[in-house]
C-alpha cells in the first residue's frame, strides 16, 4: 500500500477562479461527458435515427406539386433539428442522476458555471454530430443544392445549435431531478426554441433561394442577439436551478 | 500528529447552532460541535435522525437554514476554496457507469486540478482496486464500485472527510482496507465525520461519538469518556422505542 500525501497548499486552493480555469474545468466536463456518450452512442444513435426517421416521413407525407422542396426543407430541417436535439439534451443531467454522480460534481471545488459550461459544450458537440449526419440526408431526399450555400447554412447552423444548447442545457438540468424530466423537457425548452426555428428556418430558406446572405442578415443577427442574451443568461441561473 | 498537539490546534471544523428544514420539518436542528485536525467523529443514529443531512450541508450540497459552519475559517458551504478540502463518500457511489474506474477517479482528481496520474493510481492502490482498474465501473460489483468511490472521494487527499455509511457493500477485506486508510488519514491529520449503524466499526476510528435523534445531537461524548462496552447500551437508552 502507497503511503497517503497529505493535501497540500497548491492542492487545496482555489483551483479556478481566473477565466481561463473556469474553461478549463469545463474543458475538463464536456470530455467527461463526450467519453460517456462515445462509450455509450445511445442518445447519438436514438437522434441519428429519430432524424433521418422524421426526414422519410416528411419526405412522403410532401406533395411536391403543391410546395417546392426549397419552400418545405428549411422547416422539416429545424424542426427535425429540435426535436432530436431534445433527445440528446434529455441525456446530459439524466448521465449524472444515475447514483449520485451530480453531488460528486456539485462538491468538487470546480465553479457551477464551469459545470454549466461544460455539460452545454458536450451538448453543442452533440448537436453539431448530428447535423453532421442530417443535413446530407436533408439534401439528398430533397435534392437540394447545400454545397453552394455550405459556409452560410453552417453559421446559421452554429448559431441555431449554440442557442438550443444554451436554453436546452439550463432546463435538462432542471427537469434531471423530477420524475418526469423526459416529458418536462419538451415543455420547457420547446416554447423558448420557437424565436430559433423561426430565425433559423427563415434565414435558411433565404440561403436555399439563391438570395444574397445580406437578405438573412436580420434573422441571422436575431440568432447571434438570442445567443449571446440566453448564453449569459443560462450560465448565471444555472447555479441557481441547483440550489435546493 | 499526537492527540496532545491535536487539542491544541484551532478547530479545524466548526459547527454552531446549524439547521436544516425542509418545509416545516426540521431535519437538522440546533447542531454544534467542533473538530480538531486528525480528530473523527463517529455520528450515530436512527434512520431519519438527520445524519446524511448534516453531511450534505457541511458538504455544501445544502444550504444551512440556520447556524452556520466553517472549516479552517471558510464558511460552509462556501466556495470552490472550501470544497476544495472536503471528501465526500455516501453509500450512492456517485460513478459514471460507462467509465472505467480509473477514468472515474482520473476525472475527480482533474476537478481539483491534480494532473499528476501517480496520485490517481495511489488512491486506487489504497483501496486495492489498481488490477480492476480499467474495468468498466458497471461491470464491477457493488463493493468494488465502493472502493472506487472512496479512492474517487480521497484523491485529492482532503482536509475534511465526511463518510456517509461508508461501509456498506464491502466485504471484510474492503472493510479493512477502508479503516485503514481512515486511520492513515487521521494520523496524517485529516479530520472525518463517520455516520454508521456499526458501533463497533465507529468507536474503532472514533476520538468523538455523537448519537442523533430528531435532527439534533442527544449525546456528544469524547471517546476516552466512553466505556466502550456499555456505549451499545446506552445508545438504545437515548433513542427510547425509535431503536
Amino acid at each position: 500500500m502507497r503511503s497517503i500525501r497529505p493535501g497540500t497548499r497548491s492542492d487545496i486552493a482555489n483551483p479556478w477562479a481566473p477565466v481561463s480555469e473556469v474553461v478549463a474545468a469545463a474543458w475538463v466536463i464536456a470530455r467527461k461527458d463526450l467519453a460517456i456518450e462515445f462509450r455509450t452512442r445511445t442518445a447519438f444513435l436514438s437522434s441519428v435515427v429519430f432524424a433521418l426517421l422524421g426526414l422519410v416521413i416528411f419526405y412522403y407525407a410532401w406533395d411536391p406539386t403543391a410546395v417546392s422542396a426549397i419552400d418545405l426543407a428549411p422547416g422539416v430541417l429545424w424542426v427535425i433539428f429540435t426535436f432530436s436535439g431534445l433527445l440528446g439534451l434529455n441525456r446530459s443531467f439524466s448521465v449524472e442522476s444515475a447514483d449520485h454522480a451530480i453531488d460528486g460534481l456539485l462538491a468538487s471545488p470546480v465553479s457551477r458555471e464551469s459545470i454549466f459550461i461544460g455539460k452545454a459544450l458536450a451538448n453543442l458537440v452533440f448537436v453539431a454530430a448530428v447535423q453532421v449526419v442530417a443535413m446530407p440526408a436533408l439534401a439528398i431526399f430533397y435534392n437540394l443544392p447545400l454545397i453552394e450555400i455550405a459556409v452560410p447554412l453552417l453559421g446559421v447552423a452554429t448559431l441555431a445549435a449554440i442557442g438550443l444548447v444554451a436554453v436546452g442545457t439550463l432546463f435538462s438540468a432542471m427537469a434531471a431531478n423530477t420524475r418526469l424530466a423526459e416529458l418536462l423537457l419538451p415543455i420547457l425548452a420547446l416554447p423558448f426554441f420557437v424565436p430559433i426555428v423561426m430565425a433559423a428556418a427563415q434565414a435558411t430558406s433565404r440561403l436555399l433561394s439563391g438570395r444574397p446572405v445580406a437578405e438573412a442578415s436580420s434573422w441571422i443577427k436575431l440568432l447571434l442577439a438570442y445567443d449571446l442574451i440566453f448564453a449569459v443568461a443560462c450560465t448565471l441561473a444555472y447555479a441557481h436551478t441547483i440550489e435546493d | 500528529m499526537t492527540a496532545t498537539s491535536a487539542r491544541l490546534d484551532p478547530p479545524l471544523l466548526e459547527v454552531a447552532a446549524l439547521g436544516r428544514a425542509f418545509g416545516p420539518r426540521r431535519a437538522v436542528s440546533n447542531v454544534s460541535f467542533s473538530l480538531r485536525q486528525g480528530e473523527c467523529l463517529a455520528l450515530f443514529g436512527p434512520n431519519g435522525a438527520g445524519k446524511t443531512t448534516l453531511l450534505r450541508v457541511l458538504a455544501g450540497l445544502l444550504k444551512p437554514s440556520a447556524g452556520n459552519a466553517r472549516l479552517s475559517g471558510m464558511e460552509l458551504p462556501g466556495g470552490p476554496a472550501a470544497r476544495a478540502r472536503v471528501g465526500l463518500i455516501s453509500h450512492h457511489t456517485m460513478l459514471y457507469e460507462a467509465l472505467t474506474g480509473r477514468e472515474n477517479v482520473r476525472f475527480a482528481a482533474r476537478l481539483h486540478g491534480i494532473t499528476d496520474q501517480s496520485r490517481v493510481d495511489a488512491a486506487l492502490d489504497r483501496m486495492a482496486m489498481l488490477p480492476r482498474a480499467d474495468t468498466p465501473v458497471r461491470s464491477l460489483s457493488r463493493g468494488m464500485q465502493q472502493r472506487i468511490s472512496i479512492a474517487r472521494a480521497m484523491v485529492h487527499s482532503p482536509r475534511l472527510v465526511l463518510a456517509d455509511e461508508p461501509y456498506n457493500g464491502l466485504d471484510e477485506s474492503g472493510a479493512r482496507s477502508l479503516t485503514s486508510l481512515l486511520r492513515a488519514l487521521r494520523e496524517a491529520g485529516t479530520a472525518i465525520i463517520l455516520v454508521t449503524h456499526n458501533l463497533h466499526e465507529g468507536l474503532a476510528l472514533a476520538t468523538h461519538a455523537a448519537i442523533m435523534k430528531s435532527g439534533s445531537f442527544i449525546r456528544f461524548d469524547r471517546k476516552d469518556a466512553i466505556d466502550s462496552t456499555r456505549y451499545a447500551e446506552r445508545y438504545r437508552e437515548s433513542l427510547g422505542a425509535s431503536v
